[in-house]
């Protein structure tokens, strides 16, 4: 088993969050993982990304080679884009939220961002935001994604569960119970929608 | 034992912890920061009373490390690459005075600069000071080259400088650790003028450092971190340091490379290692993230022998960091292409936060700027930084830690008056206080605005050295007091503040401006804090 995954948004989104929820699943399946994260500098509302390779086999690289990634997972939809070049073109899925963050003045009509987006192969784009309002916070749309990008990633969806358990076991169970609802939510969305 | 999911520079943290340090000293900077953090929240360094407080700069650090040192302690010095530049005064004389207790200095490199100024390469530091340098590949290595560093620095009497750089440092993966190693107890240098660099004992510590040379060889030999690995096509030998080890493994299924490869992980790179592979193929390709050190050395200067290949023929980029498909294509290996990236991407350049108090301060100083021609305004390294992008497009200038203040004194002597600095709390006291010394001496026309949001902002909100002393650091120096100003940059004193930024400029004198608020982002993390706090106070009540 190896997925190279992609993450990508804005800084302050909760990649970082994504990426350690997916990373403790793969420890808890007892696979190898390498997560090149971005810190300082661009994490003031820049573009972010973080590379997350899982593997049953050793892993050399902390960084994925062009076209090679299985998986990209953004939770803003021109970012997904930014890392295209990165993605696999045979095998390669695209997920991402379809919930633009505009901090620049020259971002793209987002119709023409979706149907870039529509004209990959292999993508799924939802509606982060209004799905994680549904399930309660809007503050939940990342962990929407990620339950979105589940079925792709190679990871029992149990997995995913305890991780989330886990991950947020000092902010309560509130909290816990939001995210389990939101996870589920993006991936039942996935899956009606392929 | 248990694996720990760490960053490099965690794996770095624990792996000194176990050590048994009894100290690290650090002025927070990218990619080095998560070292101290890491020490200064482990339960582990906490029971061990491991003093680990941030430093006013990497000077002051790295001094403080050579005292503990000094002292007979381990004791640990992190920084970016840029602040070797400030600690290297006492730094190339700590190979010098040698080390009494072990002394490892840790230098993060940032190639493609993702959050520096430059892409300098600490090893040549390691190799100027003549000391031995650990350059680890991934985060076990960053663990496990770290309790290797202390023990080789207590064994030779020597500092040891470590190397890393951004994709180890912010890349996490699993990592086996130890047992934890005693601290050591006081125990003053058995050569009590050892630390006296005196010209007279100078001279013989340093012939004693040279006289230590072919020990450090010897070690970097025999301590498996330099690993000749044969292969049967003899075409290319590949001479690998750290990181660059990976992007060229990635390359390779199962670890199945034809090419004879040296992995390169300690300095000085052991001769004989070098000539087993120099002698047996056609020609060499070095792979190393950052400058081409061991490419030029192994050129020489008239390039005479076999074909070396790397950044300097053109076979690497001469810049920027290395990746898998850099190291392929030097390889000619076939590479996978992705879809191209549309033109519809835009550049989402990092920004100064929603109720930033920079955005404030710098609305008041674009406008106080107008009555004069442009390109006053020297600024410094910080979030405030920022300002020099739209829509503020407030600055000048960013030169190095401090240089707001010392590059507006320079200005206003070459006519250019008033001349203004634009510095943060923690830069000042990193660096920007000296410099308003010197303005004050020669009573420069020059306004600082010290933008005070208590906290060491870009590097995630770390303890400023200047908190609460600003003001009375600015007394100290001698700024006049009815010349030093303090506002409250926020929208709805935008008249005041801007009359009062008008009133200094026209001073013909120094004067200071402290433009005090708390960073938003610190504020924000205080009262989610205190807000869960009062939670659980709750729950206990029911």
């Amino acid at each position: 088993m190896k997925k190279d995954i992609i993450l990508a948004g804005v800084g302050g989104q909760g990649i970082l969050t994504i990426a350690t929820i997916i990373g403790t699943a793969a420890l808890i399946e007892g696979l190898q993982l390498k997560q090149a994260e971005v810190h300082g500098m661009s994490q003031r509302g820049g573009d972010v990304h973080s590379n997350l390779r899982i593997s049953s086999n050793h892993i050399a690289s902390d960084l994925i080679p062009e076209g090679k990634a299985d998986l990209i997972i953004s939770v803003e939809p021109m970012e997904s884009l930014r890392y295209i070049n990165m993605l696999n073109k045979k095998e390669g899925w695209l997920v991402t939220s379809m919930n633009p963050f505009v901090n620049i003045p020259n971002y793209p009509p987002i119709e023409d961002v979706l149907s870039t987006i529509w004209n990959v192969p292999r993508n799924v784009t939802i509606d982060a935001e209004k799905v994680a309002k549904e399930q309660g916070s809007i503050k939940a749309a990342n962990i929407v994604a990620l339950g979105a990008a589940s079925p792709y990633m190679g990871l029992k969806y149990e997995s995913l569960e305890v991780a989330i358990r886990t991950v947020f076991a000092k902010k309560g169970d509130d909290m816990i119970n939001l995210n389990l609802k939101a996870l589920a939510a993006g991936k039942n969305y996935a899956i009606k929608r392929t | 034992m248990q694996k720990l999911l760490l960053l490099g520079d965690e794996a770095i943290a624990q792996g000194a912890i176990d050590a048994g340090i009894s100290g690290v000293y650090a002025y927070p900077g990218t990619p080095s920061t998560e070292i101290t953090e890491y020490i200064q929240a482990s339960k582990d360094a906490k029971e061990r009373n491991i003093r680990s407080s941030w430093s006013a700069n990497e000077k002051t650090a790295m001094e403080s490390a050579i005292g503990m040192s000094y002292a007979g302690k381990k004791s640990l010095v992190c920084m970016k690459h840029v602040g070797l530049n400030v600690a290297a005064d006492a730094f190339i004389n700590s190979a010098i005075t040698g080390a009494n207790g072990g002394l490892v200095v840790l230098s993060a490199d940032d190639p493609s600069m993702h959050s520096s100024q430059n892409e300098q390469d600490s090893r040549f530091y390691g190799k100027f000071s003549m000391i031995p340098i650990m350059e680890p590949s991934n985060q076990q290595e960053a663990y496990d080259m770290t309790r290797y560093a202390f023990d080789l620095s207590e064994r030779f009497g020597t500092p040891v400088l470590i190397r890393v750089t951004t994709r180890l440092a912010h890349s996490r993966a699993g990592v086996e650790c130890k047992e934890i190693l005693d601290q050591n107890e006081i125990n003053l240098p058995k050569n009590p003028k050892q630390f006296i660099l005196l010209p007279s004992i100078a001279r013989k510590q340093y012939n004693i450092l040279l006289s230590k040379q072919p020990e450090f060889e010897a070690d970097a030999l025999n301590s498996g971190y330099n690993t000749y690995i044969d292969g049967t096509d003899k075409s290319i030998g590949i001479i690998a340091c750290g990181l660059a080890y990976n992007y060229l493994m990635e390359n390779y299924h199962d670890n199945e490379i034809n090419f004879p490869v040296l992995k390169v992980g300690q300095y000085p790179i052991p001769k004989q290692l070098v000539n087993n592979l120099y002698e047996s193929v056609d020609e060499i390709l070095v792979l190393e993230d950052g400058y081409p050190i061991i490419e030029e050395l192994l050129r020489g200067i008239l390039n005479k022998g076999k074909k070396i290949r790397g950044r300097m023929d053109g076979s690497i980029p001469a810049a920027g960091e290395l990746n898998p498909n850099i190291v392929a294509s030097a390889l000619h290996l076939n590479i996978e292409s992705g879809h191209l990236t549309p033109d519809i991407v835009q550049g989402r350049p990092p920004s100064l936060c929603e109720g930033c108090s920079h955005t404030d301060t710098f609305t008041a100083l674009n406008e106080a700027m107008l009555d004069y021609s442009p390109g006053r305004v020297f600024s410094d390294i910080g979030c405030y930084t920022l300002s020099a992008l739209a829509p503020l497009e407030s600055i000048n200038s960013c030169v190095d830690m401090g240089a707001s203040i010392t590059m507006a004194i320079g200005a206003a002597d070459a006519g250019l008056i008033p001349s203004v600095a634009a510095i943060g709390d923690s830069t000042f006291t990193h660096s920007g206080m000296t410099g308003l010394l010197d303005a004050v001496n020669t009573k420069s026309p020059i306004t600082v605005v010290i933008n005070d949001n208590s906290t060491t902002g870009m590097t995630g909100g770390q303890d400023s050295s200047a908190l609460g002393k600003v003001e009375d650091i600015c007394k100290g120096v001698g700024v006049e007091e009815e010349h030093i100003r303090i506002i409250k940059p926020l929208r709805r004193f935008h008249e005041e503040n801007l009359r009062i930024i008008k009133e200094e400029l026209e001073y013909k004198g120094v004067s200071v401006i402290i433009a005090k608020r708390e960073c938003i982002q610190t504020l924000g993390r205080r009262m989610k804090l205190k807000s869960l706090q009062n939670r659980e106070a709750d729950t206990a009540k029911k």
